[in-house]
This record gives structure tokens, C-alpha cells and sequence, in this order.
């Protein structure tokens, strides 16, 4: 059998008498869209922040490529492929749109121990940048300062900014968030047009979203995937619908 | 943290430089002859500010023990002038020098590798306890010269003679200007190309989001050290042109008030812009001379003068020059 591009198996994380994570087996294919939902509350930003590195997680092992990647720090996993965007946005205020992507796009070049050659000109770097924000609604505010840039242009830039990294495997935690309902379709259509470029695993509150692009879908409740499978499974499964999706919520 | 570009900006920085290269000919017609040591001091102060704004301005880090470095850079020359001069080997192998192109960049080399000891180790900490423990190995370094009794101890020690460079007379307040104008004019090209590199994106990156900055594959640690490192590097050099200038240093150089004093310069110039540590370094001294001129109790009225300064004009002497010339245009 074909080694999962990501293998999770028994991972743990315990917040004092909180276990967050308990015992997940989890797996990403290559090329996959796996989504994971689940209610507030049930781990889900938890299991992203140990797969970025961010968190320790207690036990349990996280395999890229069958390689075990707990000991490495955050910088290392983003290098080996695997990239993040964040719910609540990350970005430098006083920094372009472009910058940020052109940072990216550096960042994945190798070393940035470049002291003396002006950055914001150098073509190496701003001609990616502006390729990928082409691809974006962003093109037109390029060089605008994110502080300026509107909620769901943030969100789109987060989305950006991971595509500089060109990764193998890409973290999503609820690029919806926040975003009204023409950007949530923005959104949608950006995601579905980047699917087979690479793996996602999509966090994500949207259930229409989540219909729309997931490949597999699991469902997570109090730290383990209760179910896993196709959107159809999941939405006939009736432990699902008793723990999460409730009456007429789906 | 774009660093001034545009014809603006270009006219501003060679009106600049002009002035600053009239002044000692303009100070002797006018007969103020003692602005030109006065200003001579203002740019040694202004380097020493630079350093530390790459670090505190670009970087966001909040070093505290900045003056260490500069100590190191001064008594770098002071003892290498000694060692020449009593003929006596340093270490037992190295003979002093009294040459500047040898002394000085001895004290910026030592200013150098001491910010890159002291950094590795304080850069594993963030926040408050990066500020206790920068100002805490500053102020070991400042004891341990305090105890040095064969280099003067408490006293300090007396640099005889400037350093010797080219047939100049270093002697002469005029031509010691200019050497240290050239080396100022030097210093802030370097921090100007700094900032605008990739290494410099990177910094000005991490002051604002350090997670961000890990979350596309840079590991900060190594990029704030650097940083640290060629920050010690341009106090180094300050602290070896004040000894050449004061013809004396003394544990005072490293002493936490001092590291605070430039903190002052930074954050009174504008920390994080080009211009705003020479802003802030003339300013600070300028403010001081005429304070204490005119009373004894300066220290009370510069208080509350910075206090102004600060709260009312963001970005410090460089917010207020850019307000200025916005109300020019």
C-alpha cells in the first residue's frame, strides 16, 4: 500500500484535565481534500497547531512522507511542504501584498542572509509575487498596505502568501471565517480551482463548503474522528447526526 | 519601515550632507569654533544610536545593554593604545597599536563577537526577560572593567594621543570631523541597504509578526541574531571613535544608564526610521548643552521636554521633520 502523504496515529494533547486530542488517527493523500469538522470546541485548531509544530503534542506520531516530524520546530515543516493559513490572520501591518508574497517566495528560495541588495526590487522576487496574486482578487492592490485592505482581501492574501510556499500539504483553519456570502463563493471557487496542486486539510465551519470541495470528510468530536468518509457517508452516518449535525442543520 | 527613497528624499539627504560638510568652516567664520567638536560628538552618538535602532527600531527587539558594546569598542582602543605605548604584549603575544586603521577595527570586531555571545544566549528569551538579561550582561561587563585595575579600574583610562591615520592630524578638531563624518555618512548607507535587503524585509517581518514569520519557513532566531551582531558591530565602532575622541574611557561607557541613553536617542529620533537615531542623537545632546548651560538642574526641564516630544509627535524628531516638510510642499 502507498504511504499517506500525512499520517497522523494515536496523537494526544492534554490541557491539564482537558485531553484535546485523544488518540487521533488521521490520513492526507496526495493531492487529497480531507475536511475535518466538527462542533466548537472539539479540537480541531488544536490538531492543526501540533501539525504545524506549534504545539507538543503528548503522544502519538505525525508522519510526512513516513517521516516522524514532532521534533522539528515550525520553520522546518513549513520547508519540508507543509504550509498553513490562519483563522485569525497573521500579517505584517505595515507591509504590502506584495511584500508579504514576495517575503514568501523568498523564504522558499533558501536563506534570506541577502544584506545589501534592495528586496522590493528585485525582479526574482516581485515577478512570482505577482503571478500568484494575479490568481487573486488582489492584483489591483498590490502595493497597498495590508492594514488598508479589507477583511476578506486578508484572507485571500493568507491564501497567497501559502502558495508562494508552493507546499505539498496545506493547512487551512476556516478560511471562511468572517467572510460574507460572495466572498465565501470567492473563496470556494479559489479552493476548488487550486484542488490536485496539492493536499488541503480544510478546517471549516461552512458545511456547504465543505460538500462542495472535500474529497473525504471527518468528523471530529472531543478529540477522535468519529466518522470519516465521503460527504454522502457522512451525511447518512447517524452518529454523526446525533453528535453534530443535528435536526435540519446540515 | 520603507527606507526614504525618491528625488525628495535624495535632495534632503544631499542637502544633508553638504551642511554637515560646511559646518566646521562655517562654525570658524562665525566664531563658534567649539560646534565642530560639539557636532563631532552629536555623529559618534548618532552611530551608536543607528546600531541600536537596527535592533530595537527594525528589529522590535528591546535591548537594554547596548552600551556594553559600545564600552567594548572604546576599551578596545584605549588598551591596544596602552599596549603600544608601554611596549608591553597583550596576552603575551600581540603588541598594542596606536594605528586606526588597526584599532578601529578591532573595537568593531570585538563589539561584534561580544553581541553575538551575548545575543545567542538572550535571543532564546523574549519580552521583559529579553530586556532583564541584556541589561544584566551589560551590566557584568561594566563591573568586570570596574575591577580591571591594570586598565585603570573605576578611573578609566587616558588614550595619550588619537590614533594615528595616514599623515592626518587627528590632533585637529576639523579634520577628526571629517574622518568621523565619513565613517557616520558610511555607517547609515550601510543600515539604509540593510534595511531595504531581503535580510531586512525579514527583520522588519519579524517586529511585526514573528509567527507569521515562522509560518513561512524563516526561522527568526538565527536572522535576530545577525541583526544583534551587526547592531554590537556599529557600537563597537562608536565606542572606538569616542575614544579617539574623548582620549579616554571608562566603565561608565557600559553602564545601564548609558545603554538607556541611547534608547532615548532611538526613541526621540523615531525608532525605525533612517534618519530618526541622528535625529535623535543631535537632539539629545543639544537639548543637553543648552540645558546645562543655562542651569544646574537641567536634567529636571530635559525630562519633561522628551515627554512632550514623545507623546505629542508619533514617530518622534523624524515624525516631526516629515510634518514639516509635508507643511513645505
Amino acid at each position: 500500500m502507498r504511504m499517506p502523504l500525512l499520517r497522523i496515529e494515536g496523537l494526544v494533547k492534554r490541557f491539564g484535565g482537558l485531553t484535546a486530542t485523544d488518540g487521533l488517527d488521521l490520513d492526507v493523500a496526495e493531492g487529497e481534500v480531507h475536511a475535518l469538522i466538527g462542533p466548537n470546541g472539539a479540537g480541531k485548531t488544536t490538531i492543526i497547531n501540533q501539525l504545524t509544530g506549534e504545539l507538543r503534542p503528548d503522544g502519538g506520531r505525525i508522519l510526512l512522507d513516513g517521516d516522524d516530524i514532532v521534533g522539528l520546530p515550525v520553520h522546518a515543516r513549513v520547508r519540508l511542504g507543509l504550509a498553513r493559513t490562519f483563522q485569525i490572520v497573521q500579517l505584517m501591518g505595515s507591509y504590502t501584498a506584495l511584500d508579504h508574497v514576495a517575503l514568501a517566495v523568498q523564504a522558499h528560495a533558501g536563506h534570506s542572509f541577502r544584506l545589501l541588495r534592495a528586496a522590493r526590487t528585485d525582479r526574482q522576487l516581485t515577478e512570482p509575487a505577482r503571478a500568484i496574486l494575479d490568481r487573486f482578487a488582489l492584483s489591483g492592490r498590490a502595493d497597498r498596505p495590508v492594514a488598508l485592505l479589507s477583511h476578506g482581501e486578508r484572507k485571500q492574501l493568507e491564501l497567497a502568501v501559502a502558495l508562494a510556499l508552493k507546499p505539498r500539504l496545506l493547512l487551512l483553519d476556516e478560511p471562511m471565517a468572517g467572510l460574507g456570502a460572495a466572498e465565501s463563493a470567492q473563496m470556494v471557487e479559489l479552493l476548488r480551482a487550486l484542488k490536485g496542486e496539492f493536499a488541503l486539510l480544510l478546517v471549516e465551519h461552512d458545511m456547504e463548503a465543505v460538500f462542495t470541495l472535500a474529497d473525504r470528510i471527518s468528523v471530529l468530536v472531543g478529540g477522535r474522528a468519529i466518522a470519516s468518509g465521503t460527504a454522502a457517508d457522512i451525511q447518512a452516518d447517524p452518529a454523526v447526526r446525533i453528535a453534530y449535525l443535528g435536526e435540519g442543520d446540515a | 519601515m520603507p527606507p526614504e527613497t525618491g528625488a525628495r528624499s535624495k535632495l534632503a539627504v544631499a542637502a544633508l550632507m553638504v551642511l554637515l560638510a560646511a559646518l566646521p568652516f562655517a562654525a570658524d567664520a562665525l566664531g563658534f569654533p567649539a560646534t565642530t567638536p560639539l557636532v563631532t560628538r552629536m555623529l559618534i552618538y548618532a552611530i551608536a544610536a543607528a546600531s541600536l535602532n537596527l535592533v530595537l527600531g527594525f528589529g522590535g527587539m528591546i535591548s537594554f545593554g547596548h552600551a556594553a558594546f559600545y564600552g567594548i569598542g572604546g576599551y578596545a582602543v584605549g588598551i591596544l593604545f596602552q599596549h603600544a605605548r608601554l611596549s608591553e604584549p597583550l596576552f603575551g603575544m600581540m603588541l598594542g597599536t596606536d594605528q586606526f586603521l588597526l584599532a578601529v577595527p578591532a573595537a568593531m570586531v570585538l563589539g561584534g563577537v561580544a553581541a553575538l555571545a551575548i545575543g545567542a544566549l538572550a535571543l532564546r528569551t523574549t519580552g521583559v526577560q529579553f530586556i532583564m538579561i541584556t541589561l544584566a550582561f551589560a551590566q557584568m561587563l561594566y563591573f568586570l572593567f570596574v575591577s580591571l585595575k591594570y586598565y585603570g579600574g573605576d578611573d578609566g583610562l587616558i588614550v595619550r594621543r588619537r590614533n594615528v591615520l595616514f599623515g592626518l592630524d587627528m590632533r585637529d578638531d576639523k579634520t577628526f570631523y571629517f574622518v568621523v563624518l565619513v565613517l557616520t555618512a558610511a555607517f547609515f548607507a550601510l543600515v539604509w541597504r540593510i534595511a531595504g535587503s531581503r535580510f531586512g524585509m525579514v527583520l522588519g517581518a519579524i517586529r511585526q509578526n514573528e509567527r507569521r514569520v515562522a509560518a513561512i519557513g524563516i526561522g527568526v532566531y538565527r536572522y535576530k541574531l545577525a541583526a544583534f551582531a551587526i547592531a554590537g558591530l556599529g557600537a563597537g565602532l562608536a565606542g572606538g571613535l569616542w575614544a579617539n575622541y574623548a582620549r579616554f574611557v571608562s566603565p561608565d561607557m557600559m553602564h545601564w544608564t548609558k545603554s538607556g541613553e541611547l534608547m532615548v536617542m532611538v526613541i526621540l529620533g523615531g525608532a525605525g526610521t533612517l534618519f530618526g537615531p541622528l535625529f535623535g542623537a543631535a537632539g539629545l545632546i543639544a537639548l543637553e548643552t543648552v540645558l546645562s548651560a543655562w542651569t544646574e538642574r537641567w536634567q529636571l526641564f530635559l525630562g519633561p521636554i522628551l515627554l512632550l516630544i514623545i507623546l505629542f509627535f508619533r514617530g518622534g524628531l523624524s515624525g516631526l521633520v516629515a510634518l514639516l516638510s509635508g507643511r513645505l510642499r
